[in-house]
C-alpha cells in the first residue's frame, strides 16, 4: 500500500551555501521566503547537501520545484528550466556539485518507492565559481536570483498556487548564515 | 622492491596499478590507487583526498556563538555532530556550564543521529557491496518468505509481499533507470548471497528508506527543524512547555509522546530487521573476517561521548569509551587528551599543505591550513588528469593526524573494541553473542566484517540509550526541572579578551575534535580534525601508512577492473570526505573511473 503524497507543492533549494555559487539553490528559497507569502499547500525547504536523506520529502510531494546550481556548460548566470523526465538527466549530465549525484539518486529512489512527484520543475543556474570555500554568490549568479524567482512564481501560479508579495515572516536562515550576514566580510 | 613501514606493514608497489576515482557513493572525493601482485592480491595502497578543506578560513572573525551553524553545513551527513562538537568547544573556551536537561537533550539528539546514520549507512551506502540487486530478480518469492520467517518475526514477510516487490523491481530495472543501483558491479563473482537473500535485503533496503524519516522527526522536535536543526551555546534551543497543546516551537506532551513511539519503533526495526539481516549476510561472507583489518588490530583511538551527567567530560562519565590502544595491547588503555600538545598532531609531509617546518607535526591549537598543491616527480599524467600519483611526495588534501606519533583507526570498530577491552558489559555481551552465532574468534573483529558488525551493534546500543535518555528527560520534567539553557555568559562583554578550548564528540564514523581560539569576542583560529582525516590519512614523515591504506593490504581481488573488494573495505569505514576536503582541479569534473595501468 503506497501512501498518497501529503504535501501538494514542495519548493526545494539544494546546495552548499558555504561554497560560492553552490549556495544558489538555498539562497533562492531564502529569497522566496523573504519576499513572498506562499499559497496554502506550498512548503519551502532548505535541503542543503542532505542528498539521500531528502528522499522522503521528495516522495511525499505531488509537485516539486527544485532550485540548484547546475553545470550545463553555458555562460555563467544563465538560467535553465527543465521539466519532468529531463530533470534527472540534466542533473546527471555533469555532476559538478557535491550533492547532484545524490539528488539524481533521490529522484530514482522515490520512483523505486513508487512515489514520484507528478510534476517536477528544475530551476537551474549555470555557476561561475564552485571553488571558493567561504565565498558568497558571484555577482552574475546573484543577478540570476530575480529571474529564477520569477520563473518559480510563474510555475506556482500555473499550478494554482499563486504567491503574494509579503514580508515579515521569520527568516529561513540565521546564526550568521543569512545571505546578508554571510556575504558581508566578518567583524 | 618492497618497503616495510615503521608501523609494520610491507608495501610492494611493483605490480599492476589500479586507480579508482572517486570511491564514495555520496558526497566526497576519495581516490584510491593500489598495486596488485600476479595473483591480484593488494600489496600497496594509496589513499588520496582530492578536495581542499578551508573551513578554518571561513570561520575566522565570525561570532563563536554561530560557529555551530557553519560547521553543520560542511557535511551533509554528520551535521548534528559538528554542531554539538562546536558548541562544546566554545563552552569549554568560555567556561559555560549547561543545565542537566540540555545535556540529556543533546544525548537524545546524538543517539538519534547514530540510530539514523548507521541504519542508512548499512542499507543505503554499504549493503549493495554485499547484495546483488539483479540476482534478486531471480528469487523465488515463496522461498524468500520462508527464509525471512526463519530469521525474524518481522511481519512483512509473506510470499505475496516479496512477489509484489520483485515485480516492482523488475519494472524499475526494465525501465532502464537503475537509479541508486546504477553503479553496482552486478554479477561480480565476489557476490555470494543466494537470490532469495538478495530479494529479502532489497525489500529491507526499501523499508529502511521509508522508515528512516521517522527517526529524524526526533531532531525536529528538539532542534526545531530538520534538516539543519538548531543548537545553542549554553544549552539547547528547545523550550519545554508540557502544559501547552500544539504550541509553535515549544516541546509539549504531544510531541514527547511522538518521540517515545518513534524510539520504540526504531528499536523494533533494528532488532527485527537490521540485526537479523546483518547476521544473515555475514554468515555468507565469513571470509571477510580475515581481510580489511589494517590498523584495527593495532592502533585504535576514541574520544568518547554521551556524558551521563552534565559538564563532566571525563572518561568515567562517558557512555562511549575514551582511550587509545597501541600495538594491539588490549590490556593497556592509554589516556587521551585533546589539549595535551604532545598527543594529537597533524603532519603535512605527504599532504598538499605548507608548514614552516614539515618534519614536525602541529597540535590543532597551532594548526595551519595553507594549501600547497605540488606533484612528485614520479607522477604520471597531467595536473588535471593524473593517471598515477606519486606517493613518495605530497599526494592528498587530507593531513596526517597522529596520536603520539601513531597512525590510528577511529570509528565504530574502535569504540567497540575499546568498550570490549575495558570490560564494559554493554559492549562485551552483545559482541560475544555475535561472535558465537557466527562461530568466529575474537580476532575476527579486526576486519571489514568486524567493522560492519560493530556498526550494527552500535546502532542497537544507541537506540536503547536513546530510550534511556528520553526516560531520564521525562523524569526530570516530572520533577519540575524545565531548565534547558544557561544564558549567564551569552553576551561577549562577559567573556575574557582571549580564550581557547576544545570540543569533542564521536561522529558515527569516528572521533571528531574542534579547537577554537577566541579573541575580543571573535574567532581567531578554528581547527577541525574529522574522523575521515584519521582513517583516510596519507603517510607521515616516518612513512607510517593510514587506516584505509593498511586495511586494503592483503585483500585478493577477483577482477581488478571491477574493484568490489576495495569498495567493501572502504565503505566499511563509512567515509565522509565532504568535510575533510575540497574539490581538486580547475574543471571540477567528477567521474567514476577505474583504470588498470
Amino acid at each position: 500500500m503506497i501512501p498518497a503524497p501529503s504535501v501538494p507543492v514542495l519548493v526545494l533549494g539544494i546546495g552548499n551555501l558555504l561554497w560560492a555559487d553552490e549556495g544558489f539553490g538555498v539562497r533562492a528559497v531564502e529569497a522566496l521566503n523573504a519576499g513572498w507569502e506562499m499559497a496554502e499547500g506550498v512548503a519551502l525547504l532548505d535541503g542543503g547537501t542532505q542528498g539521500i536523506y531528502l528522499v522522503d520529502r521528495v516522495a511525499d510531494c505531488r509537485r516539486l520545484l527544485v532550485f540548484d546550481a547546475v553545470d550545463y556548460g553555458l555562460s555563467p548566470g544563465t538560467l535553465m528550466l527543465a521539466r519532468g523526465d529531463e530533470v534527472p538527466r540534466f542533473m546527471g549530465a555533469k555532476t559538478v556539485s557535491l550533492h547532484q549525484t545524490g539528488f539524481q539518486e533521490v529522484l530514482s529512489a522515490a520512483a523505486l518507492l513508487g512515489r514520484q512527484p507528478e510534476e517536477i520543475l528544475l530551476v537551474g543556474v549555470q555557476p561561475a565559481d564552485l571553488d571558493s570555500w567561504g565565498g558568497g554568490l558571484t555577482p552574475v549568479v546573484a543577478a540570476a536570483l530575480e529571474p529564477a524567482l520569477a520563473a518559480a512564481l510563474k510555475q506556482l501560479a500555473a499550478w494554482g498556487y499563486r504567491a503574494r508579495p509579503g514580508f515579515g515572516r521569520p527568516a529561513l536562515l540565521g546564526h550568521g548564515l543569512a545571505r546578508s550576514d554571510y556575504e558581508r566580510s566578518p567583524a | 622492491m618492497t618497503i616495510t613501514t615503521p608501523n609494520g606493514f610491507t608495501l610492494d608497489p611493483s605490480g599492476k596499478r589500479v586507480v579508482i576515482d572517486p570511491v564514495t557513493r555520496i558526497e566526497g572525493h576519495l581516490r584510491l590507487e593500489v598495486n596488485v601482485d600476479s595473483a591480484n592480491v593488494i600489496r600497496n595502497a594509496v589513499s588520496v583526498g582530492t578536495m581542499w578543506r578551508g573551513l578554518e578560513m571561513i570561520l575566522k572573525d565570525r561570532d563563536p556563538r554561530d560557529a555551530w551553524a557553519f560547521t553543520q553545513r560542511i557535511c551533509g551527513v554528520c551535521t548534528g555532530t559538528h554542531a554539538l562538537t562546536s558548541v562544546r568547544a566554545v563552552e569549554a573556551a568560555l567556561g559555560i556550564p549547561i543545565p542537566e536537561n540540555a545535556n540529556t537533550i543533546r544525548n537524545i539528539m546524538q543517539a538519534t543521529l547514530y540510530t539514523h546514520d548507521h541504519l542508512v549507512h548499512f542499507y543505503h551506502l554499504h549493503a549493495l557491496d554485499w547484495v546483488d540487486v539483479l540476482s534478486a530478480l531471480k528469487a523465488d518469492p515463496n522461498a524468500t518468505s520462508a527464509l525471512a520467517r526463519s530469521l525474524s518475526s518481522w511481519p512483512l514477510s509473506s510470499p505475496g509481499y516479496f512477489k509484489d516487490l520483485q515485480l516492482r523491481l523488475t519494472r524499475f530495472v526494465e525501465s532502464g533507470q537503475l537509479g541508486p543501483f546504477k553503479n553496482g558491479y552486478w554479477g561480480h563473482p565476489a557476490y555470494k548471497l543466494p537470490p532469495e537473500a538478495n530479494l529479502m535485503a532489497v525489500a529491507h533496503y526499501l523499508e529502511a528508506l521509508t522508515f528512516q524519516k521517522e527517526i529524524v522527526k526526533i531532531h525536529t522536535v528538539f532542534g526545531g527543524k530538520n534538516p539543519h536543526p538548531n543548537w545553542l551555546v549554553g544549552g539547547v534551543p528547545s523550550a519545554i512547555n508540557v502544559d501547552s497543546v500544539g504550541a509553535v516551537g515549544a516541546v509539549n506532551m504531544e510531541r514527547l509522546d511522538l518521540v517515545s513511539s518513534i524510539i520504540d519503533r526504531a528499536i523494533e526495526f533494528i532488532e527485527q530487521v537490521y540485526i537479523p539481516d546483518l547476521l544473515a549476510v555475514a554468515s555468507f561472507y565469513k571470509d571477510w573476517a580475515q581481510w580489511g583489518g589494517g590498523l584495527a588490530g593495532r592502533n585504535l583511538l576514541c574520544y568518547g561521548d554521551f556524558p551521563e551527567k552534565a559538564n563532566d567530560y571525563g572518561a568515567d562519565n562517558l557512555a562511549f569509551p575514551r582511550g587509545a590502544i597501541i600495538d594491539g595491547n588490549l590490556n593497556e588503555i592509554h589516556q587521551v587528551s585533546l589539549d595535551d600538545p604532545d598527543q594529537i598532531r597533524e603532519f603535512v609531509t605527504h599532504s598538499w599543505y605548507k608548514y614552516p617546518d614539515e618534519g614536525k607535526g602541529l597540535h590543532p591549537y597551532d594548526g595551519i591550513t595553507e594549501p600547497n598543491f605540488v606533484l612528485g616527480p614520479a607522477t604520471e599524467g597531467k595536473k588535471t588528469d593524473i593517471r598515477r600519483i606519486d606517493e613518495g611526495a605530497k599526494y592528498s588534501y587530507l593531513k596526517a593526524p597522529r596520536w603520539r606519533g601513531h597512525a590510528m583507526e577511529v570509528g565504530p570498530l574502535a569504540r567497540w573494541v575499546m568498550g570490549y577491552a575495558q570490560g564494559r558489559p554493554d559492549y562485551k555481551e552483545p559482541t560475544d553473542a555475535v561472535l558465537k552465532k557466527l562461530g568466529v574468534p575474537v580476532g575476527a573483529l579486526f576486519s571489514t566484517l568486524g567493522r560492519t558488525a560493530a556498526r550494527g551493534l552500535e546502532c542497537q546500543w544507541s537506540a536503547h540509550k536513546l530510550k534511556g535518555y528520553f526516560n531520564k528527560l521525562m523524569a526530570t520534567l516530572k520533577a519540575g526541572d524545565f531548565a534547558t539553557a544557561n544564558a549567564d555568559k551569552w553576551e561577549p562583554a562577559s567573556w575574557p579578551r582571549a580564550a581557547r578550548g576544545s570540543g569533542f564528540s564521536e561522529a558515527p564514523r569516528g572521533a571528531l575534535g574542534h579547537w577554537v581560539q577566541i579573541a575580543d569576542g571573535r574567532i581567531a583560529n578554528y581547527q577541525c580534525v574529522v574522523p575521515t582525516t584519521w582513517n583516510g590519512s596519507p603517510r607521515d614523515p616516518q612513512g607510517n601508512i593510514g587506516a584505509y591504506e593498511a586495511a586494503l593490504l592483503g585483500t585478493p581481488m577477483a577482477d581488478p577492473s571491477r574493484p568490489l573488494e576495495i569498495l567493501r573495505t572502504i565503505h566499511s569505514f563509512d567515509p565522509c570526505l565532504a568535510c575533510s576536503t575540497h574539490i581538486m582541479g580547475p574543471d571540477g569534473q567528477e567521474k567514476a573511473v577505474v583504470r588498470v595501468l
